[in-house]
């Protein structure tokens, strides 16, 4: 998985990149009280990079970018594609309550990846917020399947409380290893939690990697991402190796209706992954 | 074995004391080892004492009833828990619980305030450190405060 330059669209190089295809609810597994993964089988291969993301259609409601989160091969030979979705409104509630078996339209994969291939030899630190980790774990994922290329891996990963913990099962696994380290907290917590608590730029201030020599890649709320590149500005990281995730409504997600519109990027077809330098300027003006 | 003021001295916190620093500070401090559960101090208890982790997590919590026990923020090893002691009235503000087998060095508040107002370059030396742990504090508890990742945040 994830080449340096983008994929064929498979769901989309067909006759036209709006036409979604039919996805299948193959699984369903609760996160927390508001996150579910949804497995949705798709027919035959279905290539992606990791911080990419599908444009997924609920008949009758409306249609939401969601990023990819993982994905399997079906015994069938056909792709099973994760999408780790927060309710927020009427298209993510729509889909939460889709059940095994049901349909839903998806086109994609659309958008920018987290470069990775140029980074060999390097630390990584991966800075995930909330359901921030959900666009993050594929890249968690190839970077684990090739350990050996890199330096040392940092996963640092903040949340609201235990409860919000997304991907507690990947995370208790990853943690059994000896070769990456994975640090967690919460900014609120009561009896019976034993981790951090405390935000996430405190794990990100203390992390022992080499400043210089670290790539980060961080996904989360926009604020959480402010304060966490302030952080690594104050270790001495390079603007030039962090990257972010961006988030904007949308609707046709190829570059043609300008919904989502950041500066003079779009985040449909120049992102959601950029550099922080192609952004920062942006990134706390109130009105974009 | 190492002695204390090495140990001390090693820690980033003290770095850049000057020697003679080092033993007056060396001088208030002991070696100490909690159990998970226990506490370190409680709220509105007499503030003796300042600690630095050396390993283990210790808990910052307060009693909220009828929520509990909330905890505020953990500490962990190369941190400095509590500045109660250096600030009147020397009243604990929190409760701190040890998460995990905790090993630290205690440091004698009073001993310390002493050799403090009769050498005021380690009173500003120590001032310096403990302002820059509270601002690094004050920074956190806002962004804390600010609920990044609870409703009306898409990515939280
Ligand atoms: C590239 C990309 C990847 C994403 N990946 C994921 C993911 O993996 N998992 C996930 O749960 N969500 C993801 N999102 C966010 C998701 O698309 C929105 O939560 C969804 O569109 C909300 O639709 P809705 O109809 O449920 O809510 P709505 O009723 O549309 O919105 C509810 C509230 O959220 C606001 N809002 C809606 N969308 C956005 C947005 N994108 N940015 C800021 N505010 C918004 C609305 O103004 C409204 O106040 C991603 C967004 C983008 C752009
Ligand atoms: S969503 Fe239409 S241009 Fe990006």
């Amino acid at each position: 998985m994830a080449p340096a330059q983008r994929p064929d669209n498979t769901l989309s190089g067909g006759p036209s990149p709006w036409l979604p295809q039919k996805g299948t609810v193959v699984s369903r597994q609760r996160q927390t009280h508001d996150v579910i993964t949804l497995g949705l089988e798709v027919p035959g291969t279905f290539s992606y990079h990791p911080g990419q993301f599908n444009m997924l259609y609920v008949h009758g409601v409306g249609e939401v970018p969601i990023s990819i989160s993982g994905h399997r091969t079906a015994e069938n030979g056909h792709t099973v594609v994760f999408h780790t979705i927060k309710v927020v409104g009427n298209v993510t509630q729509a889909l939460a309550r889709l059940k095994k078996g049901e349909s839903l339209g998806i086109r994609g994969p659309y958008g920018s990846a987290w470069p990775i291939e140029t980074f060999a030899g390097n630390d990584l630190v991966l800075i995930a917020g909330g359901i921030g980790l959900a666009p993050l774990r594929p890249l968690f994922l190839h970077v684990l399947e090739h350990r050996e290329a890199f330096g040392n891996v940092f996963l640092l990963y903040g949340a609201r409380t235990p409860a919000d913990i997304v991907f507690r099962r990947d995370l208790e696994q990853w943690r059994k290893r000896f070769d990456i380290n994975i640090e967690v907290t919460v900014d609120h917590a009561w009896a019976g939690w034993y981790g951090n608590v405390g935000v996430v730029t405190k794990l990100v201030a203390r992390a022992p990697f080499d400043p210089v020599h670290a790539v980060c890649y961080i996904c989360g709320p926009e604020i959480m991402m402010w304060f966490t590149v302030q952080t690594l500005r104050e270790r001495g990281v390079p603007d030039t190796n962090v990257f972010l995730s961006m988030e904007r409504n949308m609707k046709c997600a190829i570059g043609f209706c300008g919904h989502c519109q950041y500066g003079p990027e779009f985040i449909c077809k120049d992102g959601p992954v950029f550099p922080l330098p192609k952004i920062w300027k942006y990134l706390r003006i109130r009105e974009l | 074995m190492q002695s204390l003021k090495e140990v001390i001295q090693k820690t980033e916190f003290f770095q850049g004391l000057e020697d003679r620093h080092l033993d007056l500070i060396a001088g208030c401090a002991r070696l100490v080892v909690f159990q998970p559960g226990e506490y370190l101090f409680k709220e509105g208890r007499e503030a003796q004492h300042f600690f630095l982790i050396r390993h283990g997590r210790v808990s910052i919590e307060l009693h909220i009833p009828p929520r509990g026990q909330v905890m505020i923020q953990t500490v962990g090893p190369g941190e400095i828990l509590g500045w109660s002691w250096l600030v009147p009235p020397h009243r604990w503000r929190f409760d701190a619980k040890a998460l995990t087998v905790v090993r630290a060095i205690r440091f004698d508040g009073q001993c310390i305030r002493t050799k403090c107002e009769s050498d005021h370059t380690l009173g500003y030396e120590l001032m310096k450190r403990f302002t820059a742990v509270m601002a690094e504090r004050l920074q956190a508890t806002r962004i804390q405060l600010l609920d990044i990742y609870g409703t009306g945040s898409k990515t939280g």
